[in-house]
Order: C-alpha cells, then structure tokens, then sequence
C-alpha cells in the first residue's frame, strides 16, 4: 500500500501571537513542533504498513525549517520524505495549500491512501484534509477514530460525528483526517534517528510542481483575514464574607438580581 | 547538571531515554511498584526505540556504543523507575558474558536478538550457601557425550522467569576450586530448566527476582561459553563491566530524590515561608547536589576509562558501584526527611526511592565486598612499588 502522510510544522505554544498590525500569526522566537495530530497520522501509517506491507512517504509544506518535521517523521519509521518549499508558496491560505499539497501527491504516482491530522494546532481550520480529497478525486472521511484493515481495494473506519459514531466504508485511493483517540504515537527509534540525520529530503518547488502561479501562495488564497483576536478574559469574582447564613442570603439575592433563579 | 561534552548520538540516546522515562515509565512507576508487575510493555518501548542495542557492536545489530551509552539509559530509566531500569540492564548482564567470551557463532546467534529486545537475558550466580562468597557455588555441569547435564539451584536471579536467555555458572570440575567454574547459555524452555519462588522485595518491585531450578537439564556444547574451568573469569569480567551500570542506576535514583526534594522544598511553606529559605534544608540539598554530581562523574570517567579500552578496571569498577550506591542511599534517605510526612507517605515518589536505593548496595557484590576488592587492588599496587 502507498502512503502519503501530510505533516506540518506549528509553533509549540498554546496560545498563537498574533501580529496586531498584520493580522498574521508571529512565529519568531516560538519553537516550532510537528502538528500534534499528525504524529497520529503517521502512527497509523506505520500500523497501515506493519499489517499490509507497503511505502510511506511524509509530505510538507513549509519553509525550509520544516525539514525538522520531515526527519522526524523518518526517525519515527516513514520510508521517504518530501519538502515543498518555495517563496511562491508564501501567504498559502487553506486552498492554496491543498491544491500545492495535491499536486505534489499526484506527482508522487499511484497513492492508495494519503492521512492527514484532523486539524492543526494554528491554523485549526480543519480543511485542508477534505479540499485535499477534492482535488484529487479521492474519497475522504474526517475525524477518523478507528481503522480496519484494508481489502479488497477497500478500507473500513470508524468516525466521530455530532452524536455518535459512523462506519464508513471507502474505496481506496482515499484521504483520512485523524482523531487523537485513533492511537498512541510511538517514540522515534534510535536507529530511525541516525537515519533521519543522514537522510536526504526531496525538496519540490512550484516549478517542480508545474503549479499555476495564479492558484498557489498570496494569490490563489481568496481568504482575507479580516481580524484575529485573543478572547478577553476578565477576572470578575466576589467573595462574599459574614457567616454562612449571610453569604447564602446574599448569594440568593445576587442571583435574583442576575435573574438566574 | 555538568555539562559531560556527551557526542552527539550519546545526547540523542540520553534525551530518547529521558522521554521513554518522563512519557511512559514515570506515570506507571507506583502501581508497577505497588503490583509488583513486571514491565512487558516498558520492555517492548524499550525494544522499540533501539535502547537494549546502545552497548552491543554494530555488526551484531546494535548500535556500537560501550558501557557509557548503556550507563545513560540506566541513569535516566532510574530516575523515574528504579525497577524498570533493572529489569532493562540485566539484560546487559546476561549479555555482556556473550559479548566478552561468547565463540563468532554464539555472538551471532545471540546478540542480535538482545539488541533488537527480541530476547532478554539474565546471568546466574548466586545461590542460597554462596553469595558474597561465590567460590562455594554448588550447582553441577557434568559432561555427557554432546551435553552438560546440570543439576542445582540458582537463587535472587533477576529477570528469573522473564528472561529467554541465562548464562548460568556452574561447577564442571569440584577438584579445581575456583578453576573448576565454567559459564553455560542456557535458553528458556531447555527440559529440565524450570522457576522457583520469586522474592517479596522491599523495592525495585517491578524488577523480577526468582529461583532457577537445574534438574538433569542437558545443554548442549556449544552453549559453553569460553573454555570449561573460565566460569570465574567470566563473571567477574562481565561484573567489570556491569558495575559502573549499578553507579548510573544509583545516580538516576538519587537525582530523581534530588529533583523533588528541590522542588518540594521551594513549594512548601511553613512559619509563613518556603522551607527552602531555611538554612538546614540548603545546606541539605547543597550536600545532595554536590554527591550526586561526584558520583556521575567518577561513573562516568570509569564508563569512559573502559570504553576507551583501560586494561584493569576492576578497582575502579568497583568504586562507582560503592560510591554512587553510598550516595543514592543518603540522598534518598535525606529526600523523605526534606518531604516531612508527605516523604514517608506512598503518594509520593521519594520513599519508593529509598527502598529501592537500598539494593544497590547489595547486588552485583555487596559494598563490603566491593571495598575488599579495592583494598586488595591498593595492596598489590603498593607491593609492586616497593
Ligand atoms: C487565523 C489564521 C492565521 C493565518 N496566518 C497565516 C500566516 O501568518 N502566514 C501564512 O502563510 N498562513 C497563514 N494562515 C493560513 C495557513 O498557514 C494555514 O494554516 C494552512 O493553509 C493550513 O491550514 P490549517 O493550519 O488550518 O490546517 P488544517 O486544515 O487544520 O490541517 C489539517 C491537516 O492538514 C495537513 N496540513 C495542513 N497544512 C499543511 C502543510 N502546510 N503541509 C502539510 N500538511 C499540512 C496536516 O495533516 C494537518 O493535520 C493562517 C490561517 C489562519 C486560520
Ligand atoms: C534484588 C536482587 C537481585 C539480584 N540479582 C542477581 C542476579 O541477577 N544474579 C545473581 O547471580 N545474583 C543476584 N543477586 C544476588 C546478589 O548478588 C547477592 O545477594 C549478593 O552478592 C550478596 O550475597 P548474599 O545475599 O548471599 O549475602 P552474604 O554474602 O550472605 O552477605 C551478608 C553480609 O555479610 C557481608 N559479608 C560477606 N562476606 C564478607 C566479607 N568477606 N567481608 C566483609 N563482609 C562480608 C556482606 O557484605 C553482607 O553485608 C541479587 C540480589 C538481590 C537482592
């Protein structure tokens, strides 16, 4: 079975800075880390390819840096690893990332099944997974929890929806986004360490690609970012002395006022 | 921390080992310690992230590394789990034996398997009438045709019953004393070969200690290892070598006993003040800290001193091992005193380390014995200077 396990790089820090001027994301001085869901991802390659045998390749696009990413997904066990990477590819929103992603699969050759995170630690659009899947023609299924063993040009799974779960059964090629329950990430070997030191990465370009100048980077993103804010969090708790009797009384009255009872 | 100007792959092995360690050893440590359960999955992380291979030569699928890559694993597998990491570094003990003696044909028969954590190993000395005292070891190897037939009992063998692999010392020939000792490798399953009792341990609890039982067990000739009459020579190369393992596991559990009692010690207040701010608890953690430091350094020059192929090493083998065992057991004794009450409480961490210090005073030959090996070294040093 051919793989494709798409990963990017994200910066370690729960809450995401962002430039009150631009309006973009501030990565400087943040380290930066693989997308938590993706070691999912490639978690599940690595069974995908223990029980059925197979090729897995981990596919990102970043700046150069995110060959830090790349090695690690060799050192957990990926097979091959390819960096798209171009100034061209500058300002991508969610669109211009999944068409620049899908052509570098299609590139690639005959892949049956290309994983992805459910979302990302930054950007948490959850899209690119699904417009993936749209612009290669696969079938796709989201928020993916448990995996069968593929057959017969075929592969079961198991995905969360509102309220409850749905088997799904899909006709490979295909693109998965997965949960954090789907698995327990493996550490790296040290054998997969010294090899993804030596390792040599792909490195792709646009041009490489043969990608339209119009539909990646600045210009093939119609989304404008209108404002990004972190939510105000005020502290706005009272403690009400006196003896029990009188701090019940005026908590009943407080939330009469409130109308709350 | 002193900086040890680790190569780099020696910092990729300590930092994978301290992740396995903090991820998935530290969050287990207490109920494998209260079940007193063997860690199969912790093996198999083990396994899976390559650390059984650190010490063993690259063309028998290991990673070529020496006794101070394997001193690293011990040290950060200690710090969160004292029996995980004697469960892991018996393996090394049973397998040094092979690497050291072992013929072309065993070493590739075996050592693979051990690097890859396939198979774990186990070395069996002791008996119930010979500890300190190994000379007295009872448990027979006579000769028959093809095969050695053993007969006898080994007792406080870790791993006992886990392991797939045990290089067992036994007696071929009782006229000869210490040069009638010779080294089998024994495999699992060998009719014959079965598991006594298994001890009830004040620590290192996750770690398995058991009897191995010899009854008309017949092993084949080729699992002699080294030459018949090499037994002695073998184990106490191979303890050479394992020593300075015992250090690290002392190390690791002393500064596991340092790093909460620091943090502790900054937390709690008492007479409206951290107790940290209390000189009698600096001076504490100043004396605790400067130990540690000694210890890892003195096992670390002699991990080094032996890698770098120093030719007698039993002396200063044998001071890592006494002096970093002294030391856990102080520091850790000084960590519950640091934590109060809460120190002798089982929620949390510092008296599962105390008990466990313990040990590393006992096995692999007790302090005393180490100190009589030390002194005899000093005496003959002396006598050839004269
Ligand atoms: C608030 C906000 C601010 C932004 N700021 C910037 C900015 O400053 N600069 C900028 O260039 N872009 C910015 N973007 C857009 C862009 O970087 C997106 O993050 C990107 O298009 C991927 O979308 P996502 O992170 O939501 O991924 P999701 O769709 O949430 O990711 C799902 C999965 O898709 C895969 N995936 C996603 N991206 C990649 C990738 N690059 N390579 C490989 N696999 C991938 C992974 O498997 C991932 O787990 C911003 C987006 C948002 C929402
Ligand atoms: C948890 C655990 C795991 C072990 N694992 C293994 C294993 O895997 N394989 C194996 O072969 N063995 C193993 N052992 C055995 C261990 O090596 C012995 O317990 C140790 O060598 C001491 O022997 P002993 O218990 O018989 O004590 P003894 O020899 O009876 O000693 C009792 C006391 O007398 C002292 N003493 C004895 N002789 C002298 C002397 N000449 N001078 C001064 N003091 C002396 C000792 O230092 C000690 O304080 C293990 C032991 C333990 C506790």
């Amino acid at each position: 079975m051919e793989m494709v396990v798409c990963v990017k790089q994200v910066p370690d820090a729960s809450e995401v800075r962002v430039d009150p001027a631009t309006n973009n994301l501030m990565r400087e001085g943040v380290p930066s880390i693989m997308n938590p869901f993706d070691r999912h991802a490639i978690e599940a390659a690595l069974r995908l390819r223990e029980a059925v045998g197979g090729r897995i390749t981990a596919l990102s696009m970043g700046p150069p840096q995110a060959e830090e990413v790349l090695r690690e997904a060799i050192a957990l066990g990926v097979d091959e690893a390819v960096l798209v990477c171009d100034r061209a590819f500058a300002g991508s929103d969610t669109l211009a990332t999944s068409y620049t992603l899908a052509l570098a699969i299609r590139k690639l050759g005959a892949v049956d099944l290309v994983l992805c995170g459910q979302q990302s630690i930054d950007g948490e659009t959850a899209q690119v997974g699904p417009e993936l899947a749209e612009h290669l023609g696969f079938a796709q299924c989201s928020y993916v929890r448990a995996l069968g063993k593929p057959a017969e040009g075929a592969l079961e799974v198991e995905r969360a929806a509102e309220d409850g779960y749905e088997r799904v059964r899909l006709l490979l090629p295909a693109v998965l986004t997965v949960m954090k329950e789907l698995n327990e990430p493996r550490l790296p070997s040290l054998k997969g360490m010294l090899r993804a030191k030596k390792a040599e990465l792909r490195i792709w370009t646009a041009a490489d690609l043969g990608a339209d100048p119009s539909r990646i980077g600045q210009a093939g993103s119609p989304t404008r970012v209108a404002g990004v804010f972190a939510p105000q969090r005020g502290k706005k708790a009272q403690l009400l002395t006196g003896s029990v009797v009188e701090q019940v009384q005026a908590l009943v009255e407080r939330l009469q006022a409130e109308r709350v009872i | 921390m002193l900086n040890y100007f680790l190569t780099e792959e020696q910092e990729m092995i300590r930092d994978l080992a301290r992740r396995l360690a903090e991820e998935k050893v530290a969050p287990v440590a207490r109920e494998l310690d209260e079940k007193e359960e063997f860690p199969h999955e912790i093996m198999r992380l083990c396994a899976e992230a390559d650390l059984f291979g650190v010490w063993i030569p690259e063309e028998y699928g290991g990673l070529g590394g020496g006794v101070l890559e394997q001193v690293l694993v011990v040290e950060e597998l200690s710090r969160a789990c004292a029996g995980v990491a004697t469960t892991y570094a018996a393996s090394a003990l049973g397998g040094y034996p092979i690497l050291l003696f072992g013929s072309e044909e065993q070493k590739k028969r075996y050592l693979p398997d051990l690097a890859a954590g396939r198979r774990l190993a186990a070395f069996a000395l002791t008996e119930a009438g010979a500890g300190s005292d190994a000379g007295s070891i009872r448990t027979r190897a006579v000769r028959e045709g093809d095969y050695y037939v053993l007969n006898g009992t080994k007792q406080w063998i870790t791993n006992g019953g886990e392991a797939d692999l045990y290089v067992v010392i036994a007696v071929t020939d009782p006229e000869k004393g210490s040069r009638g000792v010779s080294a089998f490798i024994v495999e699992k399953g060998t009719p014959g070969f079965s598991f006594g009792a298994k001890e009830k341990k004040m620590g290192i609890r996750a770690s398995t200690t058991r009897e191995l039982i010899f009854a008309d067990c017949r092993v084949p000739r080729e699992n002699l290892l080294g030459k018949e009459g090499m037994g002695f020579l073998v184990a106490m190369r191979t303890l050479d070598r394992t020593r300075p393992g015992v250090g690290a596991q002392a190390v690791g559990i002393a500064q596991g006993a340092l790093d909460a009692a620091v943090r502790y010690a900054r937390e709690r207040r008492q007479f409206d003040q951290p107790i940290i701010s209390f000189q009698a608890i600096q001076h504490k953690l100043a004396d605790m800290a400067i130990q540690v430091e000694a210890a890892r350094a003195l096992v670390y020059a002699v991990a080094r001193a032996i890698d770098a192929g120093a030719k007698e090493f039993s002396k200063e083998s044998a001071m890592a091992k006494v002096f970093a065992s002294d030391v856990a057991m102080r520091v850790t004794v000084e960590a519950v005193q640091i934590l109060g009450g809460n120190g002798y409480s089982r929620e949390y961490p510092v008296e599962k380390m105390m008990r466990d210090a313990k040990v590393t005073q006992i096995y692999e030959g007790t302090n005393e014995i180490q100190r009589n090996i030390i002194a005899q070294a000093l005496a003959k040093e002396y006598a050839k200077t004269e």
